[in-house]
């Protein structure tokens, strides 16, 4: 029984990864790094929720066919979004004929996905695992939000739902270990206020990273990166804050995938981006590229979510959050 | 040079009653929706008592466009309908007032909806 | 840190809204926007219109050109500079009616569009239509006792 910081005893690879986005991500700096993009947004199809599927099963070929497998070569599917039931996954991944599990972590689905599968991974129960999570700005706009074409203003501390899908394949042989796993513990601090979803996230984050250094003989100092995904601006100023009140200091190799995917001025993204989608593909187009070609040699990387519904939050309730760490090395 | 005035007086009153929600929606955590309710009460309060008939005799344009206008209609609806028809009117005059608003509305709304999709957002 | 402290230390840090310049958008626009209204209403009353009818046929042009803004996918980017510069005129009222035809439609005409097209402006029919009425029954009590 392990209990806390999670080493899997078979340590677990990461084959292959594919990412696929939208125009507006495909402009931003990391643009050129994505394996995939779209011109409108709507991958052929005739709605968002319809076009987010398409991106997860686009997203989860691709990882395949790097990986030169198919649909014999994976045990299991670990796949979740941030659309209700999470359709976004169960659509887009029946194609397959391949076990699967449903996962909502909401921001932190990406994370959650690879602690889980290096877990199956680690205690010999599946060999190679397929992780894949996506988000659409147009179609959580409509469930989380307004209608797309209302008009309002957003507030300064707003994120941007990122439109992408980033696939994984967790197994033997990749260059790129996952030694550890963490965790979260849900959190709620009182935030209830859904346009300020760092603020709301960053309590989650600093308890994992916490409890990590703490349990870990590790200081921040011994990672190149420690990779936030998404806090976007406001909560990484309040992680960066409030962990150095606690004698932690991330300020050095801290980055955010929420800030990394867009020019927040330029491309009035506000805090910066967000959703299941952000920090997988994030992940796949640019810290695995920097692992495998050795940029990178020892990151940690937490996933953070927050955890609400449309109707817990006209009840009046705060949003609880939840952020799951995982670190990858190439060492 | 009439029109200019009225024009002047519609600007300022209708600015400012859109700077009045703006500040509400800036410094307090009133959502739009919240706001856009408030008006609308604030519109038959504000009649009711006499005050938005001088607003409309000044401003025209200015106090009828924004929503505080869609209530000085009802109230005024309300008024009339009561006046002929007794306490029915208190059901029947609001909607009648507003109705040409509302209807068009739902028609250009659905019109909309048979004719554009939404697009992706930048 | 508790919740409470934790809500008070994120709020202080918080980045607030431009207040300033959004007050100055909004006013401009919102001004505009009035303007179009009045000039509207002048034209159809030299026309021959009543107050009135003229009113409401300003509010029908003004929602008829909204629910075009909104369709063609312009209406939101001007409501983001103008705020409650677009949102207190009928305007706003207007593209919180075409929005959710338009987002619902991938739902069905009955279910998406018929069911939803009132999420946004309902509250302010219902809450309009009731206090019309409620201010009707006193009004009644009113005349009563004065007349």
């Amino acid at each position: 029984m392990q209990k806390g910081i999670i080493k899997p005893k078979r340590t677990p690879t990461l084959i292959s990864t594919y990412s696929v986005v939208g125009k507006k991500e495909h402009d931003g700096p990391l643009g050129e790094l994505f394996d995939e993009y779209c011109e409108d947004d709507k991958f052929g199809k005739d709605s968002w929720e319809k076009a987010e599927s398409e991106m997860q099963l686009r997203a989860m070929k691709g990882a395949m066919s790097k990986a030169k497998i198919s649909d014999d070569g994976v045990d299991i599917l670990l796949a979740g979004d941030l659309l209700n039931q999470c359709v976004g996954s169960n659509y887009g991944l029946e194609k397959f004929d391949i076990s699967y599990l449903g996962l909502y972590g909401a921001c932190s689905t990406c994370a959650e996905g690879l602690g889980i599968a290096a877990c199956f991974y680690g205690g010999e129960i599946f060999d190679t695992c397929g992780v894949v999570t996506s988000s659409h700005y147009c179609a959580s706009e409509r469930q989380f939000r307004f209608p797309i074409e209302y008009g309002g203003q957003r507030a300064p501390t707003a994120q941007w739902t990122v439109t992408g899908s980033g696939a994984f394949i967790v197994g033997a042989g990749g260059k790129i270990k996952i030694p550890e796993v963490l965790f979260g513990k849900t959190k709620d601090m009182g935030i209830t206020d859904i346009n300020n979803m760092g603020a709301a996230m960053a309590p989650a984050a600093i308890d994992t990273i916490e409890r990590y250094f703490k349990e870990s003989t590790h200081s921040p100092e011994d990672f190149d990166l420690i990779i936030t995904g998404d806090l976007g601006f406001e909560g990484s100023e309040i992680l960066k804050d409030l962990l150095l009140k606690d004698g932690i200091d991330i300020r050095k190799n801290h980055v955010d995938c929420g800030l990394m995917i867009f020019e927040r001025k330029k491309q009035d993204t506000h805090a910066g981006g967000s959703g299941c989608g952000c920090s997988a593909s994030v992940l796949s187009a640019d810290i695995i590229k920097n692992l495998e070609d050795k940029t990178l040699s020892d990151v940690l990387f937490i996933g953070t979510g927050a955890l609400m519904s449309p109707m817990t939050l006209f009840q009046g309730g705060s949003i609880p959050s939840v952020a799951h760490l995982v670190r990858l090395s190439s060492k | 040079m009439d029109i200019f005035l009225n024009c002047l007086y519609a600007f300022i009153t209708g600015g400012i009653l859109c700077v009045i929600a703006q500040i509400l929606i800036d410094k307090t955590k009133l959502t739009p929706a919240r706001i856009l309710v408030l008006y609308v009460c604030a519109g038959v309060v504000l009649t009711a008592v006499g005050l938005y008939d001088y607003i409309v005799e000044f401003a025209g344009g200015g106090a009828t466009v924004p929503l505080t206008g869609f209530g000085y209609a009802i109230a005024k609806g309300v008024e009339k309908a009561v006046a002929e028809k007794g306490l029915l009117g208190a059901l029947t005059g609001g909607i009648t007032a507003t109705s040409g608003g509302i209807t068009a509305a739902i028609c250009f709304g659905y019109i909309a909806s048979l004719i554009f999709s939404a697009k992706r957002k930048d | 840190m508790n919740k409470k402290e934790y809500c008070e230390y994120v709020e202080k840090r918080a980045k607030k809204s431009p207040i300033v310049k959004n007050c100055a958008c909004a006013f401009v626009i919102g001004g505009l926007i009035c303007v179009i209204g009045e000039l509207l209403r002048e034209l159809y009353m030299s026309a021959g219109m009543e107050k009135t009818d003229a009113s409401t046929l300003v509010s029908v042009t003004l929602v008829f050109i909204t629910a075009v803004l909104t369709g063609i996918g312009i209406f939101d980017n001007i409501a983001k500079v103008a705020g409650a510069g677009t949102l207190v005129p009928i305007t706003g009222f207007a593209n919180a009616v075409a929005s959710p035809a338009i987002d619902t439609k991938s739902e069905g005409y009955i279910l998406g569009v018929g069911a939803k097209i009132f999420t946004i402006a309902g509250p302010v029919i219902l809450y309009g239509t009731l206090s019309g009425a409620i201010y009707g029954v006193i009004y009644y009590i009113c005349t009563l006792i004065w007349w």
